[in-house]
């Protein structure tokens, strides 16, 4: 049984904090540990912020998913903005165009077991991690 | 708009942060409490996460950009209540904190700036 995804939309300040609330409630539906539950929200911060001021706001999907007998959360943000030139460059620890401390990606990738990032210049730029339960 | 209240307890400010703060929250946060400090001649800052579920870059940018500018203005800060998912997933995310200085609630917290502020004060006596 495949759970439903959840979409929501990242164009503001507000729609992180939503964000948050979003993947906390689907990720103790899950019953992660607490601190799984901590990295995968902390993780989502970063991403949909990455979103919102990279790429100039889009969307994320959240879902629970099933490889056999593990199930994990899957967080998809999407954005149309300008994409990433250099993904190896942009996936540098504290590398920065913004006012961040270039940790967001390089960060995040830290705090899930899954990271995928696809980008196309002028096109948009897509992040998938997955946080599997232990 | 929402607001972050602060407490004046003698000489120090308290802060008890307890919603998921959004961004521009964050920064208000930063802007009234270098105002606060100047006006009530604060020496020393408390800040009170347990409330908080995750502390992610921005808000321990926030936390560090705190310090700093409390220091300039004379005052010392101290983050306490941080829980310890939180500090595994900071360390992890990168993050050290290394220039906040932190207790594990708020009593020690302020038994930690009595310690740094007491010497000063025998120097001016």
């Amino acid at each position: 049984m495949t759970e439903q995804p959840e979409t929501l939309e990242i164009r503001s300040g507000q729609h992180l904090v939503f964000v948050r609330q979003a993947v906390r409630a689907k990720a103790e539906q899950l019953k992660l540990r607490l601190v799984d539950q901590t990295r995968i929200v902390t993780a989502a911060s970063e991403l949909a912020r990455n979103t919102l001021e990279h790429g100039g706001g889009g969307m994320v999907t959240i879902q629970i998913v099933e490889n056999g007998t593990h199930r994990g959360l899957r967080l998809k943000f999407e954005d149309k903005g300008p994409g990433i030139a250099d993904i190896d460059l942009a996936m540098k620890e504290g590398y920065s165009t913004g006012t961040g401390l270039g940790l967001g990606l390089s960060g995040s990738k830290r705090l899930v077991n899954e990271f995928q990032i696809s980008s196309r210049v002028g096109e948009g730029t897509e992040v998938t991690v997955i946080k599997w339960k232990s | 708009m929402e607001k972050i209240p602060i407490l004046k307890i003698g000489d120090f400010l308290l802060v008890t942060i307890q919603v998921d703060m959004h961004d521009r929250l964050a920064l208000a946060l930063q802007d009234d409490l270098a105002a606060r400090i100047v006006v009530s001649g604060a020496r020393g800052v408390l800040i009170d996460i347990s409330a908080l579920e995750i502390v992610d870059s921005f808000i321990g940018r926030m936390l560090g950009n705190i310090a700093a500018i409390s220091s300039i203005l004379d005052a010392a800060t101290v983050v306490v209540g941080m829980r310890p998912a939180v500090a595994i997933t900071l360390v992890e995310l990168g993050i050290s904190l290394n220039r906040v200085r932190t207790a594990l609630n708020v009593e020690k917290g302020l038994e930690l700036l009595r310690r740094i502020l007491e010497p000063q004060e025998y120097h001016y006596q």
